[in-house]
């Protein structure tokens, strides 16, 4: 039984990205949109649009029975909940289910324990993938114990977090009770869960994630790792595929811990294992599980010919995962261009862009939703689009998205692509292997790259 | 892309040949509404839309089409003058539309009815929980423009209100 509609519920993007492969595969798609993106590039790729609710997120992209009555009323089989928004809820998962629609993801069950960061800790450990010194901080007493067994400087998560949200680095033991108490109110005024657990901080490591992908009744494969440690406040900023100078037998071990949990968890759909690797003792050990497609996923579709989308769809079908036909070509790398004013340390800039121009040629893909004419609401995050650059090599792939950034021209809103330039053209990057310090060092000697942009080009 | 006389007939026989009561097409400024109608046939109705344009993806530019939509469903749920002075009433969220407290009973309006600001003209259900659509105006309802038991998006017109004092 395979998709005939399909809900998109989500924007930006990903929406569009969504679109073109339903579009491919002759799969009609509703647009969910909000009042702010009902004349969107997604909402011309679409078959329909519908309009769901006023721009505030709450009000609409993220109330999951608008989204059910909106899949209902236009007679759609299946939901894809894209990234971000209600793509992780388990409940909206299981309202889903309740009303036949098929959501284009992992089980609720899968949702909730991947959710937890503290129970797909657990997970990660029962299926023998390494994971860092901590535990659950259940009372100070537990937490002072562990704290002695994990030495500092520590980490201070909340359970409900996630993607470097709700975390607190504690330096030494006498920041440590104020820090628990602060971490856990902001854990439950955020994610209405005050729990928090403690785990060993690793001063230089390096983000290494694995693609999964699962047919959800045992048959799981992996699409090989991204090395994600270009970060701004844990926020991604460039990604690639291989990860440059990992050596290959821990590359191997990485993606088999990556299949080991995503067996243990028969896992449905795409996902993301994430790992940090100690970038001096080359140990790595478990960071979260993604349980959707991620924003970066374009570089390992570029490597591996996957498209990941289509897999999503097949398995939500009830096609499976059939015969992938998983290659292995050179090296992909993204940078993603945000809608931000780097004089303003970084902060969101939408507006109307006057004129888009994104670049082309030999293995340069885009995936955006942005064009001449379209706004940027202020009311989401401020992703415009990502540049994908693939070559037979790293050298290669960095030379074409060098060239394409270079090329690609944003006028109306501020962009991080002086950013982009930058670090491209820094010769810590182009040597690889980079650990999620780099960017914040990097910016504390090239600072505010755009606030000053001819001499930044050259430094 | 226009429509020829001839594509009117053709879309007729479809409607004709199917299992449907009712068709709706708007294209390119286009509006046809077609309904199968007992033993008169059908009755075919075509009329310029006057919001074609800026629900049309590839009738305009994107930079002009953005003041044009945002003024469409600019005060959806708050009642909006129309060009020809009648007021649109607009659905203040997505949902099954309803235009009767419960199926076989009578309407809460109809074409004709005076409505005070708080006259309820219909139900919007979304997931089995109903909210009540108050008319938000005084006048006589000219248009009922949504149709029972069908969804409607948010800031869609349900229905025309005519504000002046009848004489």
């Amino acid at each position: 039984m395979s998709l005939r509609r399909v809900l998109i519920a989500n924007r930006g993007e990903i929406a569009a990205r969504i679109a073109h492969t339903c579009s491919r595969l002759g799969i009609e798609t509703v647009l969910a949109a909000s009042e702010a993106d009902r004349d969107s590039l997604p909402a011309r790729l679409v078959t329909r649009t519908l309009c769901i609710g006023p721009a505030q997120a709450a009000a609409s992209y993220l109330n999951p029975a608008l989204m059910v009555q909106a899949a209902l009323g236009s007679g759609c089989d299946a939901v894809h909940p894209g990234y971000g928004f209600l793509s992780e809820r388990a409940g909206f998962a299981r309202l889903c289910e309740e009303y036949d629609l098929i959501f284009i993801g992992p089980t609720p069950a899968q949702l909730e324990a991947t959710g937890d960061k503290l129970r797909a800790r657990a997970l990660a450990a029962e299926a023998g993938v390494p994971v860092a010194p901590g535990g659950a901080a259940t009372s100070r007493e537990a937490a002072h114990e562990l704290a002695r067994r994990i030495g500092f400087p520590l980490l201070i998560k909340a359970v409900g977090g996630g993607g470097g949200r709700g975390m607190r680095l504690v330096g030494q033991w006498s920041e440590l009770d104020a820090a628990l108490e602060l971490a856990a109110a902001e854990a439950g005024a955020a994610f209405s869960d005050a729990r928090v657990y403690l785990e060993r901080f690793v001063t230089r490591a390096r983000h290494v994630e694995v693609q999964i992908l699962g047919d959800g009744a045992g048959k799981v494969v992996q699409l090989g790792e991204r090395d994600c440690s270009v970060q701004r406040r844990y926020q991604k900023l460039i990604e690639e595929t291989p990860a440059p100078g990992l050596p290959d037998s821990l590359r191997a071990q990485i993606h088999a811990a990556a299949l080991r949990l995503a067996d243990r968890l028969q896992y449905r759909g795409a996902g993301t294992v994430e790992f940090l690797v100690d970038a001096a003792s080359r140990e790595f050990h478990f960071l979260e599980v993604n349980a959707r497609i991620q924003v970066e996923h374009p570089v390992t579709e570029q490597v591996s010919g996957v498209d990941i989308v289509a897999a999503q769809l097949a398995v939500a079908g009830g096609e499976g995962l059939g015969a992938l036909p998983v290659r292995n070509a050179g090296c992909a790398i993204e940078c993603r261009v945000n809608a931000e004013d780097p004089a303003r340390d970084f902060a969101p800039s939408p507006g109307v862009i006057g004129q888009a121009h994104w670049p082309r040629g030999d293995g340069i893909r885009v995936d955006t939703h942005i064009e001449s004419g379209a706004r940027v609401p202020p009311f989401y995050d401020s992703l415009l689009g990502k540049i994908v650059a693939h070559g037979p090599d790293r050298a290669s792939a960095l030379a074409r998205l060098r060239a394409a950034v270079a090329d690609t021209r944003i006028v109306g809103v501020s962009t991080n692509l002086p950013l982009h330039a930058a670090v491209l053209a820094d010769a810590e990057f182009a040597a690889g292997g980079v650990d999620t310090g780099y960017l914040g060092r990097f910016l504390a000697r090239v600072p505010a790259p755009g606030a000053n942009d001819g001499a930044l080009r050259h430094g | 892309m226009s429509l020829t006389a001839r594509d009117i007939a053709e879309i007729t026989r479809l409607l004709e040949e199917s299992t449907f009561d009712e068709l709706e097409l708007e294209l390119n400024g286009m509006k046809i509404h077609l309904r199968r109608s007992g033993a008169q046939g059908s009755a075919t109705q075509t009329q310029a839309a006057q919001t074609g344009a800026a629900k049309d993806p590839a009738a305009a530019a994107p930079p002009s089409r953005a003041p044009a939509a945002a003024a469409k469903v600019a005060a959806a749920s708050v009642p909006a003058a129309s060009p020809d002075s009648l007021i649109e009433v607009r659905a203040p969220l997505l949902g099954t539309f309803y235009r009767a407290p419960k199926p076989g009973a009578p309407p809460f309006v109809e074409v004709g009815a005076q409505v005070e600001p708080d006259s309820i003209v219909g139900i919007i259900e979304v997931m089995k929980l109903m909210n009540t659509v108050r008319a938000g105006t005084r006048g006589v309802v000219r248009e009922i423009r949504a149709r029972d038991g069908v969804l409607v998006e948010y800031g869609e017109t349900l229905l025309l209100v005519d504000p002046r004092e009848p004489r």
